[in-house]
């Protein structure tokens, strides 16, 4: 009761809008895949479920980062990492569950690790034939090194771009880490071949659309929590310490544990993105952990618009539906295409497009209305 | 053995007898011996300073004379390489940090004004108000009456009640002065340290400025650091007058004003 008081009661009309469409998609979806036939116009395909699958955890990974960056200007070029390590909880759990029925037929053992002649399972997988155990671990794994990583940094009052570039640093190195066989996480290969989830065949149709839906009700739910943080008396003074961070200290505020609090929210949040990614995709491996890949995702925020949490779930899911379209059109003009639009919004949309379009409705709305004295509000620098 | 500060007018003398743990004073704020360097140069040379409880306290001096370089180690932004810093009698400040020390009471208005461009000018208000202070206190935190009626007083005082709903960012110079002025009584601080707050203010603000500070001062501790001679003229409080990191000249203003030293290197001959 009181938990759902502190989630909605302060959502504003496009946050309904935006739970609104994405409740739709989570039912729409799935009973359109499944339940129309093929031929129908109103079909939708395997590959369109399994796609905006994916990008439903993209929005979420996108609103974890405009979490920290967008109301905290803490700017993360490294949450690809603790996406990555979500992803890895999850990929370790739908290893298990192979079972024998591996290329090698180990009982117990995935088959990385019978090539590599491992007799026993490293200490880093026990457990994780749970599922309630892994779940956890999608949440803890992330969240604790979050919390670590940010203890240090934050007391230390590490800032700006130095900020930045050990978050960099902390993914980068991970990458590699992640990349030697020794690890027991499977080397470059990473963690493929799932065959079911919970019992269910993680490539039976229904379990995709099933998946899918998860994706969409954790993106609502990340939303939720977000907002709720943002538009708290904490969210005031995390936008404060954006703003003026040594002017929140002199107010007697601990801003080292406002930081530490969004992050390590911020971290988990990405940690649960990229554990609905893994079974979608059918892959994790240390690619995942690229700095590109973070950066990628500050990216689809600074589209989609800083600071606004919808306008960032939209930037997610707009530049990853361009980039299909065009990896498959102009396979070689991705890159150049990203790099582009980043300079085009940087330049010509400072406040991205739904920030952009937030200031002209409101422009418009005030064009309305008789005019007053009050003067037009310009923001600050 | 008990020194009391307060009867020794010049802070010069100093009160080197006392023993750290024991330090006993009367004083509100007390300042023995501070120096600090940066880079070899030193902004604040064997600074003593004592503010007594309820008292105001103008500070004046040439650029580069230390007085912002004193705010920031009495707020804990800068540590002193050497002296003591003691508020209330017997805490320490140069082991704080500025948050702590904020929340001992003593509230800061900065030469710049800065406040929270972002947010509306009550939200300011609200935020700098005394309340809980940690993350999950301020997350979980419901509407409180008793918050916003001290938001509406205290914007009452500061004469922006009408710009309450407007971004603190869109105010003019000296509303913003006005709005951190606000802020720094929302703190309901003991001891209020005002960098310049007449910088950029017409003549009529500048006396309602005055009239303001003169009126907090009833009830808190003030130190203000100004240039304008006519502003603290019109506070006619004691004045210390600070140059190379250490202090010059003190009492009042005609006194200070009539210093062979100070005309030399402050007022101009």
């Amino acid at each position: 009761m009181m938990l759902t008081r502190f989630l909605f009661e302060r959502i504003d009309r496009g946050g309904w809008v935006f739970l609104v469409l994405l409740g739709l998609a989570a039912v729409l979806v799935p009973v359109l895949n499944l339940a129309v036939p093929p031929g129908s116009m109103f079909h939708v395909s395997n590959t369109a479920v399994g796609l905006w699958g994916k990008y439903m955890t993209y929005a979420l990974l996108a609103i974890a980062v405009d979490l920290v960056w967008g109301y905290c200007g803490i700017l993360s070029l490294g949450h690809g990492a603790f996406f990555a390590l979500g992803g890895y909880a999850m990929g370790m759990y739908l290893m298990l569950q192979i079972g024998p029925r591996g290329v090698y037929a180990h009982p117990t053992l995935p088959d990385f690790m019978v090539f590599l002649n491992w007799t026993e399972l490293p200490v880093a997988w026990w457990g994780f034939s749970s599922f309630p155990y892994a779940m956890l671990m999608v949440a803890l794994v992330p969240g604790l090194l979050a919390f670590v990583f940010g203890w240090f940094a934050f007391r230390s009052r590490v800032t700006g771009v130095y900020l930045s570039i050990i978050t960099q640093a902390l993914t980068y190195a991970l990458m590699l880490a992640f990349f030697r066989n020794d690890m027991g996480f499977g080397g470059n290969n990473g963690l493929t071949d799932f065959k079911d989830i919970l019992g269910f065949n993680i490539q039976s149709q229904t379990t995709r659309a099933v998946l899918f839906s998860l994706s969409v009700l954790a993106l609502m739910a990340g939303y939720l929590v977000a907002r709720a943080i943002v538009t708290s008396k904490a969210g005031k003074i995390i936008i404060a310490i954006r703003d003026a961070e040594p002017r929140t200290r002199f107010l007697g505020y601990r801003v080292e544990n406002f930081k530490l609090f969004v992050w390590t929210v911020s971290a988990v949040m990405a940690g649960i993105a990229g554990a609905l990614y893994v079974p979608q995709v059918g892959i994790i491996n240390p690619s995942e952990f690229s700095p590109a890949n973070s950066i990628e995702a500050i990216v689809w925020v600074a589209v989609g618009g800083r600071g606004t949490l919808v306008g960032a779930a939209l930037g997610a899911g707009l530049v990853n539906f361009a980039k299909s379209w065009f990896t498959g059109a102009f396979p070689q003009g991705w890159l150049f295409a990203l790099g582009g639009l980043f300079i085009f919004v940087t330049l010509f949309l400072p406040k991205g497009i739904l920030g952009t379009f937030t200031d002209w409705w409101k422009r418009r709305g005030e064009s309305r209305k008789p005019p007053t004295a009050s003067p037009a509000s310009q923001p600050a620098e | 053995m008990l020194i009391d500060p307060m009867e020794t007018q010049l802070p010069a003398d100093p009160v080197k007898a006392i023993e750290r743990p024991q330090v006993v004073t009367q004083s509100l704020l007390y300042l023995d011996g501070v120096s600090v360097s940066f880079d070899g140069f030193r902004a604040i040379n064997n600074l003593s300073l004592i503010i007594a409880p309820g008292e105001m306290r103008a500070i004046i001096g040439p650029n580069g004379a230390g007085k912002t370089t004193m705010m920031d180690i009495i707020t804990g932004k800068t540590k002193p390489d050497a002296g003591d810093v003691i508020f209330d009698g017997q805490v320490d400040l140069t082991q704080l940090d500025e948050t702590a020390i904020a929340n001992l009471g003593i509230g800061r208005k900065f030469q710049k004004p800065t406040v929270f461009e972002m947010h509306t000018v009550e939200d300011n208000i609200e935020m700098a108000v005394k309340a809980d202070r940690t993350v999950f206190g301020t997350l979980f935190s419901r509407h409180s009456a008793e918050i916003w009626r001290r938001v509406d007083e205290l914007l009452g005082i500061v004469r922006l009640g009408d710009h309450r709903k407007r971004l603190a960012g869109d105010l003019s110079h000296g509303q913003k002065q006005w709005l951190e002025i606000g802020m720094l009584l929302a703190q309901d601080p003991k001891l209020l340290l005002v960098d310049e707050p007449a910088a950029g203010m017409t003549d009529v603000e500048t006396g309602a400025t005055a009239e303001l500070l003169k009126d907090i001062a009833r009830t808190h501790s003030v130190v203000v650091v100004e240039h304008d001679m006519g502003f603290i003229r019109e506070l006619g409080v004691k004045v210390t007058c600070l140059h190379e990191g250490s202090v010059l000249a003190e009492g009042s203003l005609d006194q200070v004003s009539a210093d062979e030293r100070v005309i030399e290197v402050y007022l101009g001959r």
